[in-house]
């Protein structure tokens, strides 16, 4: 074991699957020499070349685009969005491309693309945001949103290995404030297997990403006034593990929904109504969301403070389903 | 003002002889082009009589491209091609009869009824599936070529996209990506001059889409699309140059689309004389002549080609329409791959 920021995490994840896998390669803006903007491949094109971390020109499109036909020719491509919020400009090439391509044709895209999402450092409306809820409505890509060093890594480990599209959804405000201990060797970690933050007896907390630590320090509050708090985090939300989240559910019987992104038809919408068919009876209280509001990411920082669900804000929230 | 290169028509069976095709070569282009326009011509009749469901395209005019193109790739080389592009599939060796169960929805077709017209390809014969947001498949294309270069394969890609695909910012990202790295991939424009009922005045303002190719630092070419040989030629040298090193070319092959976007289209928009003066240049009479002129194509041989792809196209139907319709169960299958699924011969 060696304790590894969540950014060391995903760079050591990257660098092993490039040492043991020669059709893995790198491609996005700036990558190379420069390491990435977030210096996530610094050092890579030393030790792999300029063919296997590639600097691609400002094109998406076309870095998307050229994944899937490198794939289908058998290379497993990995490429960078500098920022998730430019994979708009991609979208053509995950949505109509890449997810549809083994429904309709039988060729699997193995490729993965990495998304350095979500706010909290005045990144304002167009490096902020946290697309994941858009993809995970679209049938034939995996989403997949790492809270955890450990999990960054074996998560990363199974994108690259997956024959799908897989969005790797990397938490910008844990690369460098999140620390812990992790296996030195290589590992996978599970798609669509949710792991529990935190157990508790008398409410749960469904939620993934940067929002897991918000939840266990709301968690820490509660604890104070004896109420003990379950937070769940999914790790990925396309597929998600139902039969995770529907079992703390009924253990609890009470539960609150969080999530960085914004409120209408964000993903938590989805769990809510999967709750509501599948363990209606086993609630004590109405289910609870807490999410971003209907708005772009703002700029300013008590603007972008009130936007992100705060600790208070879960605090508040939590108190409420105690209290019902 | 034009930059690109226009290239002139291909003259006497020497000259062909010296790009490498022998006479045997000739009668399969012939047929190829033949069965291409067959197939079009008989889907059209299944989609009139109710047996095709959704709508129907064809390529009219543009089969000599097509069969030019493919004829001028190599069996390890891939491509993307497009809906006009049926020659291309015929060429490769797609058997008549999947091509049918496709357009009729049925579970033999490569799609195994999941998509529709000429949204199919099969990746073992190198070809890779179109979708309808046609300038998409050019980094596609450029992907394909940016693998053999990564893996130092003497292979080339090529991406197939119309004048009117031209007009969207995936053309643009994929030839400038090609050109900085010079990959090994050759970009076909099928410049039928109307994207649907729009005009090439409105849809860009140069003379020629080639005329692009030097702003993305490759050389461009315009070639009579209508006449098979110099499509061949001008494809196997842009081929040929991608595979020895010599990066992209964007290659530019003038038709007139000769029916609607679809079937259910009369195509009113498009002048009489248009059609009437592009008829006198239809690929297949054009290398007809040719064939009689230059390589002595006689009666009798033309007669036996005739009657095979006529009982070809029969056996075909009849085969396609003994295809079953796929299982109600199966609307979800197949929407996630497994890893088993990666075993096909690309991705090995």
């Amino acid at each position: 074991m060696a304790e590894l920021t969540y950014l060391q995490a995903i760079s050591d994840g990257l660098r092993l699957e490039m040492r043991r896998d020669k059709r893995v390669y790198v491609i996005g803006e700036d990558v190379g020499v420069y390491g990435g903007a977030f210096k996530v491949t610094l050092g890579f094109q030393e030790e792999f070349g300029p063919w296997r971390v590639i600097d691609a020109p400002l094109s998406e499109t076309a870095i998307v685009g050229s994944c899937t036909g490198a794939a289908l020719m058998g290379l497993r491509p990995v490429a960078e969005m500098q920022f998730a919020d430019f994979v708009s400009c991609a979208w053509d090439h995950l949505v109509t491309v890449a997810a549809k391509q083994f429904y309709r044709a039988g060729t699997p895209v193995p490729i993965v693309v990495r998304l350095p999402s979500g706010g909290g450092f005045s990144g304002g409306p167009f490096h902020s945001q946290n697309p994941e809820s858009s993809f995970a409505h679209i049938p034939g890509l995996k989403c997949v949103c790492p809270a955890t060093p450990e999990d960054a890594k074996g998560l990363l480990a199974s994108a690259i290995e997956d024959p799908n599209p897989v969005l790797y959804f990397e938490h910008k405000h844990l690369y460098r404030r999140i620390k812990a201990d992790v296996p030195e060797e290589r590992y996978t970690t599970p798609i669509g297997k949710a792991r529990t933050h935190r157990e508790g007896e008398d409410i749960s907390v469904i939620t993934w990403g940067a929002m897991v630590y918000t939840a266990d320090q709301a968690a820490d509050e509660l604890a104070k006034e004896d109420v003990s708090v379950e937070v769940v985090d999914l790790r990925t939300v396309l597929p998600w593990d139902r039969e995770a989240v529907l079992e703390s559910v009924r253990k609890t019987s009470k539960v609150l929904v969080l999530h960085e992104d914004t409120r209408t038809g964000g993903f938590g919408a989805e769990i809510a109504a999967t709750i509501a068919e599948e363990a209606f009876e086993a609630l004590d209280a109405p289910l609870r969301r807490i999410a971003a509001p209907d708005a772009p990411v703002p700029f300013s920082p008590p603007l972008e403070k009130a936007y992100i669900p705060q600790v208070d804000d879960v605090v508040a929230g939590l108190r409420e389903l105690a209290a019902y | 003002m034009a930059v690109a290169r226009e290239a002139g028509p291909v003259g006497s069976l020497t000259e062909v002889r010296q790009t490498g095709l022998d006479r045997e070569d000739l009668l399969t282009i012939y047929r190829n082009m033949l069965i291409t326009r067959g197939i079009e011509e008989r889907g059209h009749i299944l989609y009139k009589q109710g047996k095709i469901p959704g709508s129907f395209y064809t390529g009219r005019g543009n089969e000599g491209s097509a069969v030019g193109i493919a004829t001028a790739m190599r069996s390890e080389d891939v491509g993307t091609p497009l809906h006009r592009d049926m020659g291309v599939h015929i060429q490769r060796g797609l058997e008549p009869w999947r091509i049918f169960a496709n357009y009729m929805g049925r579970a033999d077709g490569p799609t195994r009824g999941k998509d529709g017209n000429v949204h199919m390809a099969d990746i073992r014969l190198g070809m890779i599936s179109m979708v309808s947001h046609l300038p998409a498949m050019l980094p596609v294309a450029v992907g394909a070529a940016l693998a053999f270069r990564i893996r130092e394969e003497n292979r080339v890609a090529v991406g197939w996209f119309g004048e009117g695909a031209a007009a969207r910012g995936d053309a643009h990202e994929a030839m400038n990506f090609a050109g900085v790295r010079r990959l090994p991939v050759v970009f076909i424009c099928d410049n039928n001059q109307w994207a649907y009922s729009t005009p090439t005045h409105l849809g860009f303002a140069t003379q020629h889409i080639a005329d692009r190719a030097g702003a993305y630092g490759f050389e461009g070419v315009v070639v009579d699309g209508t006449d098979v040989l110099a499509v061949y030629r001008e494809a196997k040298r842009a081929i040929e140059k991608a595979r020895a090193g010599g990066g992209p070319t964007l290659l530019e092959c003038m038709t007139l689309r000769m029916e609607g976007h679809a079937v259910h289209d009369d195509a009113f928009y498009v002048p009489k004389e248009l059609f009437e003066e592009w008829a006198k240049n239809d690929p297949i009479e054009h290398y007809r002549t040719w064939l009689k002129e230059q390589a002595d194509l006689r009666d009798d041989e033309e007669d036996e080609i005739n009657a095979e792809i006529k009982k070809l196209l029969n056996d075909a139907i009849k085969r396609a329409e003994e295809s079953p319709l796929p299982d109600p169960s199966e609307v979800a299958t197949q929407v996630w791959a497994s890893p088993e699924d990666l075993d096909t011969p690309h991705h090995k």
